[in-house]
């Protein structure tokens, strides 16, 4: 059994001013080392639940366990620490004038030493393979690598936990799979525990779980094949089905038969070519 | 109302030592009607297309045609503000550009700003937010109160609300969510059927472009580099991948799998349907032979 890292307890917020809870009674525990997708509709209480994560607002009922530590006014820069966050906006978490201040940025708040800071900047970039771009200028970048020093912002700071809110959503389809393939390789390496906040189902796809929000409640939780197995469902609860499933789908209807529901594209083509062989 | 791009080049910061060249010899023609879509990387130029069709850029060299209106390069060019009104823009993120106290008076913004009467305008704003999908008790709200998907919205009804001739979208849906992303293109499209406008959509989707185009150009490193019906460029599909861009998910799909089997369909399928149908029929085929 894994260890839980974050912990969620019957948690409920409420904006000022909003009739409605953005997140009701919601409770699920996340484990040491996975990749975890919570994947909602806009409005679902996704983002929400990265704030509560990190403390940018406090639940008002519930609580939140992260590290083992329950989080407070008081706890919340030791769990910031722990926890570093990457967000949607390429151009608005910018804020060194060159690639290595941006990602020093961090460590010199924390009062790291010089020479420590040098080789952590120098570390960090080389995993998201953005060292060869230390003296760039952010606006000679384009969005995916952006996002890719964001994250060797946060890796520079060593925490246990990344969360991505919706990080690649405004990216191009290659920036975006430049960061998914940052992250899944920075899985591979280390365990670093990821929580991806996203609409993206492609790339939900790739978690080792997924939790799926509405109207501030957690809606289901499973494994890829698990969710996307819920087929249509996805789509009235405003997300969407990956091309794998919809294609499979279609292939059934037409009377081929395949092995389980879910199925990678790679998968489903192997599938295909050994149903050949066999006919 | 149509628009024509001849020869086209754009410099910016011309005559100073920080000038670059954007868009060269770009020949471009929008007719009535047409749905375009505009592909390419960022850096390809295809902003600086966009901001040629209703003239808030004027061509270094070449001609832009839209409707009566000839603009040319190196020249003054007045009256620009008719041509303005008939060609509406819709910038990426276009909730940026919210600022009023409430959302009627955003919308109304530009239709007074062109001379359109007061009384007008609000029976216009109306008519826009129903064709955006909201209702008309959010006319009072403050912008700034709405959702995220409701300001994109909002932004978009104070476009409409110039009943503009000619549509520009410049990633309309970046960010939204995928039920969002699919209301609001559907309703573009239907405002482009309803309306007979053109539309010109700047887009990283392969998806949208093959679904909703009747032409797309493809843009790299400031010229056009392709041209095309959907089914003309993505018969071609090595040709998109060399230039660094992709295909559709499904002409993705239909080439790893003709690699796989080692056998080429007749030809490349642009949805689900067509292309399990085609593969079926060539699996069944496979038993006979």
């Amino acid at each position: 059994m894994k260890e839980s890292i974050v912990t969620l307890k019957e948690v409920s917020f409420q904006y000022d001013l909003q009739e409605r809870y953005a997140l009701n009674n919601v409770s699920f525990n996340i484990y040491e080392g996975e990749w975890l997708a919570i994947v909602g509709h806009n409005g679902s209480g996704k983002s929400t639940m990265a704030k509560l994560l990190n403390g940018l607002q406090f639940p008002q009922e519930g609580e939140i366990t992260v590290c083992g530590t329950l989080l407070s006014e008081e706890s919340i820069w030791d769990i910031r620490r722990k926890i570093g966050m990457v967000f949607q906006n390429p151009d608005n978490q910018f804020v060194g004038t060159t690639v290595q201040d941006d990602v020093a940025f961090g460590l010199e708040n924390n009062g790291i030493p010089r020479e420590e800071m040098v080789q952590r900047v120098e570390d960090s970039l080389r995993k998201v393979k953005m060292d060869k771009f230390l003296h760039q200028e952010p606006h000679h970048l384009s969005g995916g690598q952006k996002q890719r020093v964001a994250i060797a912002g946060v890796l520079a700071l060593r925490p246990s936990i990344i969360i991505l809110d919706e990080a690649t959503s405004m990216l191009d389809p290659r920036g975006r799979e430049e960061v998914v393939e940052t992250v899944r390789l920075l899985k591979e390496e280390k365990s670093l525990t990821v929580i991806s906040i996203t609409h993206d189902l492609e790339e939900a796809a790739k978690a080792d779980r997924i939790i799926v929000m509405n109207k501030g409640e957690v809606f289901r939780e499973g494994t890829p094949e698990e969710i996307f197995s819920m087929d249509e469902q996805l789509i009235q609860l405003g997300l969407d089905i990956p091309f794998s499933v919809k294609m499979s789908k279609a292939f059934r209807q037409k009377g081929i038969e395949l092995s389980k529901h879910y199925l990678s594209e790679e998968e489903l083509v192997t599938e295909l070519w050994t149903s050949r062989c066999n006919m | 109302m149509d628009i024509s791009l001849q020869h086209v080049e754009y410099r910016y910061q011309a005559n100073t030592p920080f000038e670059s060249l954007a868009i060269e010899d770009v020949s471009i023609e929008i007719p009535t009607g047409i749905y375009m879509a505009i592909i390419g990387h960022t850096g390809s130029g295809k902003s600086t297309v966009l901001q040629h069709l209703n003239a808030l850029l004027q061509p270094s060299k070449g001609t832009v045609k839209i409707g009566e209106h000839e603009i040319k390069g190196g020249q003054k060019n007045k009256n620009l503000k008719k041509v303005r009104q008939r060609v509406g823009i819709v910038f990426q993120f276009p909730e940026h550009q919210l600022f009023e106290e409430t959302v009627e008076k955003d919308i109304i913004f530009g239709p007074l700003n062109f001379g359109v009467s007061e009384i007008e305008a609000k029976k216009r704003a109306r008519i826009a937010l129903k064709q955006v999908g909201l209702g008309e008790e959010i006319l009072e709200k403050s912008p700034f109160d709405l959702s995220g998907g409701q300001m994109r919205r909002v932004a978009i009804a104070g476009v409409l609300a110039m009943e503009p001739d000619v549509l520009v979208l410049d990633e309309p849906t970046a960010g939204l969510d995928p039920r969002g992303r699919k209301e609001v293109m559907d309703m573009f499209y239907a405002l482009h059927k309803d309306r007979n406008l053109s539309t010109i959509l700047v887009t990283h989707s392969m998806e949208d472009a093959a679904r909703y185009a009747d032409q797309i150009v493809i843009m790299q490193q400031g010229k056009v580099v392709k041209k095309g019906t959907p089914e003309e460029i993505f018969s071609a599909p090595t040709e998109l991948v060399q230039m660094g861009l992709d295909v559709p998910e499904v002409v993705r799909f239909q080439l790893k799998l003709e690699e796989k089997m080692g056998m080429k369909l007749e030809k490349i399928h642009l949805t689900i349907d067509e292309l399990s149908s085609a593969v079926t029929d060539q699996l069944s085929r496979g038993v006979r032979s």
